[in-house]
C-alpha cells in the first residue's frame, strides 16, 4: 500500500450505548453520547485544524487552533473539549474562524524555523499541514522578536532526537509519556515563553533521565522536534505494511515503514487490537538485528565440531543433514531423532517443523521453548479449565477492579500491556503484588500496590494455600458460581484441605516469610474488591511446583468467581511473540495441534489421513529428555530452528554434554548462536521482516507477519524446512503460507475457520474460531468451562528440594529487563546495549556488607551446578537473602549456575531458586575465559577473516 | 543405559507421586501421569533399573503406580512410523 499518515480523529473513541445526533456544515452526524465535536467532525468525514490534539491522548485544548461556532453558544469554543450534544449545530469553516486560526499560526511560525526544505519533516509536519489548511499567507510580527532558534539538539538517545528549535511545546509529548505509557519522564519546564520540554530535571537528557526510550513521545510530536534519527538519515517512507512484532508475547502490530527495501521506522497500528497503537523500545526501535553484520546468510556444514564451519550450498547443506538423519535413523531407530520447534517462528513454520519430525523423521521427538517457560500453564490450566491458555484479551485490564500480579514484572517483561495496567491502575484499581522483588510495579509514579508479598523464592504454593484459606474460612467464597460452573465434590474436597489450620497465613508466615496480616489483606480484597483479575508470568511456572502453582491460581479464581467475563480471568503472560502458538501447533511430544494427545486414535486418524503416513500414538522426549538420552548415548540427531538452548535452558554443561554427544545438530537460526557451537549443519533463517506467516500472542489473538523484504538469505524458513523434509524424501510442495494454515485449519478444530483471507480482513482472530464462535473468542469459559465443569485440584505446599545450607546460603532468582530480550541474540546486536551492556547481579546492602562487596565490583556467584562473575549492584529491591540477575549476555552463562531440579508435571526448569554463594572476585572466571576462546574456536569459518561477535 | 538418568527417572517418579498425592486415588493418577507423558523408552528404563536395584528408592505410591502400568497396561497400537524391519530395532 502506498504511504498515507495513519488517520488521526483528534480525541480518544468514547463508548456508549446512547447515540447522539447533531449537524455539523449541515451535515447530520450521529455518535456515541460522550464524543467530541472534533472526533463528530473528523469521523463523519471533516476536518478541523488541531496541533495539540490527537486521538490516542486525553484532550487539552490549549492550541486553539480547533475552535467552531456553534448556534446557541457563546463565543468560539474548542471542539476537542466540547461534547456533542442532541440538536447541536455546528460551522466549522466560518470567516471569524479563519480569522482567529491565522493569528494562532501566525503565533507559532514566529518561532519556528522555516526550513522545511530541508527538514526531516518535510511533507511529513502537522505544523506545515496545519499552515496550510488555515490558509497562512504572513507573520506580521516578523522573525526579528525573542525565539527559540538558537535551542540545543538533544541526540543522546541512540534512536531519536530532540530538537528544541521545532518544538511548539503543544505538550503530546509529556502527555504520551504520562497517559500512554505511564512513565511520567517528561515535563514542561518554566511557563509563558521560557516554557521549554524538559526529560526530568535540569541535569537531565533523555538517555539519562528515565525515559525509557518507548517512541510514545516520537509519535504523538507533530514536528520534527522529536524524530527518529533513520527518517533523518534516509528520508521519509514511501510506503507502509502492517505486521507483528518478533519480540514477546503482547505481540504489538506495527506498521513497518519502509523506503525502497529498507525499513524506515516501525510505527504502532493504532488498530492493532493487542496493543492500541503503543510500543516499546524492542518492538519500535531494535529491529536492526535483521540486517546485522553478524547475519550468517549462507549455509555451512563441518564434519566435526572441532574443525572450522565450511560454506556451502543450499543443496549440499540440505543433503549432508538428511544423509546423516538417514544414517542415524538406519543405525539407532527413528527415536533417536527429534527436533525443536521455534517460539519465534510463525506458526506456519512451527507447523511445518512438528509435521517433519512426525511425518518425517517418524517420532513424536518434538518439543519448543515453551518446556522451559510456560509448560506448567499448558499442563495446570488444562485440567482445571480445560484450555491450555490464558481467558481473557488484553482490553479485559480496562474492568479490573482488584489486579494481582504474581512471578511477572510486566513493566519490564510485557512493556505494552504493563503500560495499559498502569493505566487501569492510575484510574483507580487495586493492585496487589505477590514478586520476592521489589519491581517497579509496587511503586512507580501514580502507581502503588495495596499490597506487596516479598516471598521467599519457592513458596508460591504456599502464599496460594494461604490466601485460599482465608477466602475459604472467612466465607468469601462465590458459592453460587462454584454450584454451577465447578465440580460441587471437588470443590468440597479442596476446601477442606486449605481450611486447615496448616494452610493459614499465621502457619505459613515462617515459611514464606510473609507477614500474616498482609495475606489476610490481600486475599479480602482479591475476593470483594469487585473485578478479579491475575496476572502471572515466569516467577510462577519456573519452579519445581510450577504446574501446582498455576492450578492454585486457577482455584482461587473459581472460588471468587472470577471467570468468564470481562475484567477478571487468568492471564499468563507467554514470554515470546510465537510461544502460544508454537504450543497450539502441536510442537509438544505428547500433543498434536490443537492439545490432543497422540494417544486419541480419531486426532491421530485425521493426520494420518491427511498426511499419509503413521503416527506414532506413544509419547516423545521433551527437551530435557532429548538431552539425557543424548548423553546415554539413544538420541543422535536435533533439528533446532530458532531456539538456542545452551544460552537459554538450564545446567549448561548438561546441555552442552548433551549437545556434544550427538552425531548431527542442525541449527536452523540467524546468527551462530552458542548452540551452534555443537552444530554440524547451519542453515540461515529469515527474521520476521523477510517472511509471510502468523503468530499467536499470550491473548490467543493470530495477527499476520507480511514479508516487508526479500530474505537475505535466500528463504523464509518455511522453505528451509520444506526443502530439508523433500531432502529426506518427503514431497511437500506449499508455495505460500496461507496454504499451510488452510492445512491447520483443516485438522485442528479450534482453528476451523481460520484463513488469510479473513486475517486480512478483520486484523486478527482469537482461537478458537469455529462454528461456536464464528468471529473468534476474546473471553473464555464465559457460558461454561471448555472442560464442561472447573476442576478444583488440591495443590499441597511441597518445599522444592533445592536448599540453602552453608556452602549456599543465598536464593538466586532470575528475569528479565526492558531494553534486552531474552538471550539477547536480537537485541545485543542493536543500539539496545546501551541501557544494558552486561548482566548484573542484584544483591541487598546487609548481604553485601557481609561480604565487602560494593557496586559496580566483580562477585563470583556459584552454586553446586557452577560458577561465573559478573558485577554487582547494590539495592534493596531484593530482600536479604535473595540475590536477582538477568540472562541476556553469553558471557556471564546464567545457565551455568541453574540447577536441573524442575516442574514435576512438565520438567520446566527451576530457574528462580537456586542456592547461591556471593564472594568478591577479580574478574571473569576462567572458566568464562575458557569458555569465550571456546566460543571463538567454534565460530571460525574456513576461508574468511571472519570473527564473529561474541 | 545411564545410571544418572535412571536416578533421575526415580527421582522424577517420586517427585511426581508427592504431588498428587491428594487426588483422591493417587496411585492411578500418578500411572496416568506416567502414560500421558512419558516414553514408552522411559518406563522401559525405569522398570530395568527397578529390576536390577530393587524398589526402595521409591515412593510407596510411585511404586504402586508403576505396578499397575507394568501389569495393566496394553501395549500402544502398533501403527509405527517406520519398519522396524527396515530401520532397525528401536533403541530410543
Amino acid at each position: 500500500m502506498g504511504y498515507e499518515r495513519q488517520a488521526d480523529f483528534g480525541t480518544p473513541e468514547v463508548r456508549s450505548d446512547t447515540q447522539v445526533t447533531l449537524e455539523i456544515d449541515g451535515r447530520a452526524v450521529t455518535v456515541p453520547a460522550g464524543t467530541t465535536v472534533m472526533r463528530a467532525t473528523a469521523v463523519s468525514g471533516g476536518s478541523i485544524p488541531k496541533l495539540c490534539a490527537t486521538d490516542n491522548l486525553k484532550q487539552f485544548g490549549s492550541c486553539r487552533l480547533c475552535l467552531v461556532e456553534i448556534d446557541g453558544m457563546r463565543g468560539t469554543p474548542a471542539s476537542c473539549t466540547t461534547p456533542v450534544a442532541d440538536g447541536m449545530k455546528v460551522h466549522t469553516q466560518t470567516p471569524k474562524l479563519a480569522k482567529l486560526r491565522r493569528g494562532v499560526m501566525e503565533l507559532y511560525i514566529s518561532d519556528h524555523p522555516l526550513d522545511c526544505l530541508t527538514c526531516s519533516a518535510n511533507n511529513d509536519c502537522e505544523l506545515q499541514d496545519q499552515a496550510a489548511a488555515v490558509g497562512l499567507r504572513d507573520v506580521r510580527y516578523g522573525y526579528d522578536g525573542a525565539n527559540h532558534l538558537a535551542a540545543e539538539t538533544d541526540a543522546s538517545n541512540p534512536y531519536f532526537d530532540f530538537d528544541a528549535t521545532k518544538c511548539i511545546v503543544c505538550s503530546r509529548c509529556v502527555r504520551a509519556c504520562d497517559e500512554v505509557q505511564g512513565t511520567l519522564a517528561l515535563t514542561v519546564e518554566s511557563r509563558g515563553f521560557g516554557s521549554q520540554i524538559s526529560a526530568g530535571v535540569k541535569s537531565d537528557d533523555f538517555l539519562s533521565s528515565e525515559c525509557v526510550s518507548c517512541g510514545a513521545c516520537v509519535q504523538a510530536c507533530p514536528t520534527s522536534a522529536l524524530m527518529e534519527k533513520a527518517v533523518t538519515e534516509i528520508g521519509k517512507p514511501e510506503r507502509a505494511v502492517v505486521t507483528t512484532c518478533a519480540y514477546c508475547g503482547v505481540g504489538c502490530t506495527f506498521r513497518a515503514e519502509m523506503r525502497g527495501e529498507q525499513v524506515v521506522r516501525m510505527v504502532p497500528w493504532k488498530d492493532g487490537k493487542a496493543n492500541r497503537g503503543h510500543s516499546c523500545v524492542k518492538g519500535r526501535f531494535a529491529w536492526g538485528y535483521a540486517q546485522h553484520q553478524d547475519r550468517v546468510l549462507k549455509p555451512m556444514v563441518r564434519e566435526s565440531i572441532d574443525q572450522p564451519w565450511r560454506e556451502v550450498s543450499w543443496e549440499e547443506a540440505l543433503s549432508f543433514a538428511a544423509s546423516r538423519f538417514k544414517a542415524i535413523a538406519a543405525q539407532h531407530g527413528n527415536n533417536a531423532l527429534g527436533g525443536i520447534v521455534s517460539s519465534r517462528c510463525t506458526n506456519e513454520e512451527g507447523f511445518l517443523v512438528q509435521k517433519l519430525v512426525r511425518a518425517g523423521f517418524g517420532t513424536n521427538n518434538v518439543d519448543t521453548c515453551a518446556r522451559v517457560c510456560h509448560s506448567p500453564t499448558g499442563y495446570g490450566l488444562k485440567t482445571t479449565f480445560g484450555t491450555s491458555a490464558g481467558t481473557q484479551d488484553f482490553d479485559s485490564v480496562e474492568e479490573s477492579d482488584v489486579i494481582l500480579v504474581i512471578g511477572a514484572n510486566p513493566t519490564d517483561g510485557h512493556p505494552v500491556f504493563g503500560s495499559r495496567m498502569k493505566r487501569r491502575l492510575r484510574q483507580g484499581a487495586r493492585l496487589i503484588v505477590i514478586d520476592p522483588r521489589r519491581t517497579d510495579l509496587v511503586r512507580s509514579p501514580h502507581v502503588e500496590a495495596d499490597y506487596h508479598l516479598p516471598l521467599r523464592p519457592g513458596t508460591n504454593v504456599a502464599v496460594l494455600s494461604a490466601l485460599a484459606h482465608v477466602i475459604v474460612t472467612e466465607g468469601l467464597v462465590d458459592e453460587a458460581f462454584v454450584r454451577e460452573r465447578c465440580d460441587w465434590d471437588e470443590f468440597q474436597h479442596w476446601a477442606e484441605f486449605v481450611g486447615q489450620e496448616r494452610n493459614s497465613p499465621e502457619f505459613l508466615e515462617p515459611v514464606t516469610g510473609v507477614p500474616a496480616d498482609l495475606v489476610r489483606g490481600a486475599a479480602r480484597l482479591y475476593a470483594t474488591g469487585g473485578n478479579g483479575a491475575i496476572y502471572y508470568g515466569l516467577g510462577v511456572t519456573e519452579h519445581s511446583q510450577g504446574s501446582s502453582t498455576v492450578m492454585a491460581i486457577a482455584n482461587l479464581a473459581m472460588a471468587t468467581g472470577n471467570i468468564g467475563r470481562r475484567g477478571v480471568g487468568v492471564n499468563p503472560l507467554r514470554g515470546q511473540n510465537n510461544v502460544q502458538g508454537a504450543c497450539d501447533m502441536g510442537s509438544f511430544p505428547h500433543e498434536l495441534s490443537g492439545y490432543r494427545h497422540v494417544s486419541d486414535a480419531a486426532t491421530r486418524a485425521l493426520f494420518e489421513a491427511e498426511w499419509g503416513v503413521p503416527i506414532d500414538p506413544e509419547p516423545g522426549l521433551r527437551i530435557p529428555n532429548m538431552l539425557d538420552a543424548a548423553t546415554d548415548g539413544l538420541f543422535k540427531g536435533l533439528y533446532i530452528q530458532g531456539e538456542d538452548i545452551l544460552q537459554s535452558d538450564p545446567d549448561t554443561k548438561h546441555v552442552a554434554a548433551g549437545l556434544a554427544a550427538m552425531d548431527c545438530v542442525i541449527v536452523h537460526d540467524l546468527f551462530l548462536n552458542e548452540t551452534a557451537n555443537y552444530a554440524h549443519v547451519f542453515l540461515p533463517g529469515s527474521s520476521f521482516l523477510e517472511k509471510d506467516g502468523t503468530f499467536t500472542n499470550a491473548e490467543r489473538r493470530i495477527q499476520p507477519v507480511r514479508k516487508v523484504m526479500e530474505p537475505l538469505n535466500g528463504y523464509q524458513d518455511w522453505e528451509v524446512t520444506q526443502e530439508l523434509a523433500r531432502a529426506l524424501g518427503l514431497d511437500w510442495n506449499y508455495t505460500h503460507p496461507s496454504e499451510i494454515m488452510d492445512e491447520i485449519a483443516r485438522l485442528t478444530p479450534t482453528f476451523a475457520g481460520v484463513n488469510y483471507a479473513r486475517l486480512d480482513a478483520e486484523g486478527s482472530l482469537q482461537w478458537p474460531v469455529n462454528d461456536a464462535a464464528p468471529d473468534g473468542s476474546p473471553i473464555m469459559h464465559i457460558e461454561g468451562f471448555v472442560r464442561g465443569k472447573g476442576k478444583f485440584v488440591v495443590t499441597d505446599y511441597v518445599p522444592t528440594d533445592e536448599r540453602t545450607g552453608p556452602r549456599f546460603p543465598l536464593l538466586l532468582t532470575t528475569g528479565r529487563i526492558l531494553s534486552q530480550y531474552n538471550v539477547g541474540a536480537q537485541t545485543r546486536r542493536t543500539e539496545n546495549s546501551v541501557w544494558h551492556p552486561e548482566d548484573l547481579l542484584e544483591i541487598h546492602p546487609t548481604d553485601a556488607e557481609n561480604r565487602g562487596i560494593k557496586s559496580g565490583d566483580w562477585v563470583r556467584l556459584a552454586s553446586r551446578s557452577g560458577e561465573t562473575t559478573l558485577r554487582a549492584t547494590v539495592t534493596d529491591r531484593v530482600a536479604p537473602g535473595v540475590v536477582y540477575t538477568t540472562f541476556h549476555h553469553p558471557a556471564t552463562q546464567a545457565n551455568v549456575v541453574t540447577t536441573d531440579y524442575s516442574d514435576w508435571a512438565t520438567n520446566c526448569p527451576e530457574y528462580k531458586v537456586t542456592a547461591v554463594q556471593i564472594t568478591p572476585s577479580n574478574g571473569p572466571s576462567e572458566w568464562q575465559e575458557d569458555y569465550a576462546a571456546q566460543s571463538r574456536q567454534a565460530r571460525r569459518i574456513a576461508g574468511t577473516a571472519m570473527e564473529p561477535a561474541e | 543405559m545411564s545410571g544418572q538418568t535412571e536416578a533421575k527417572l526415580v527421582y522424577m517418579a517420586n517427585q511426581i507421586a508427592r504431588n498428587l498425592a491428594h487426588e483422591p486415588h493417587p496411585a492411578s493418577a500418578v500411572a496416568d501421569h506416567l502414560r500421558t507423558f512419558w516414553t514408552p523408552a522411559m518406563l522401559r528404563q525405569i522398570f530395568a533399573h527397578l529390576s536390577a536395584h530393587g524398589e526402595d528408592a521409591l515412593d510407596p505410591v510411585a511404586r504402586t503406580a508403576l505396578a499397575e502400568l507394568a501389569t495393566g497396561r496394553a501395549p500402544a497400537p502398533q501403527t509405527r512410523a517406520t519398519d522396524p524391519a527396515q530401520h532397525g530395532a528401536d533403541a530410543g
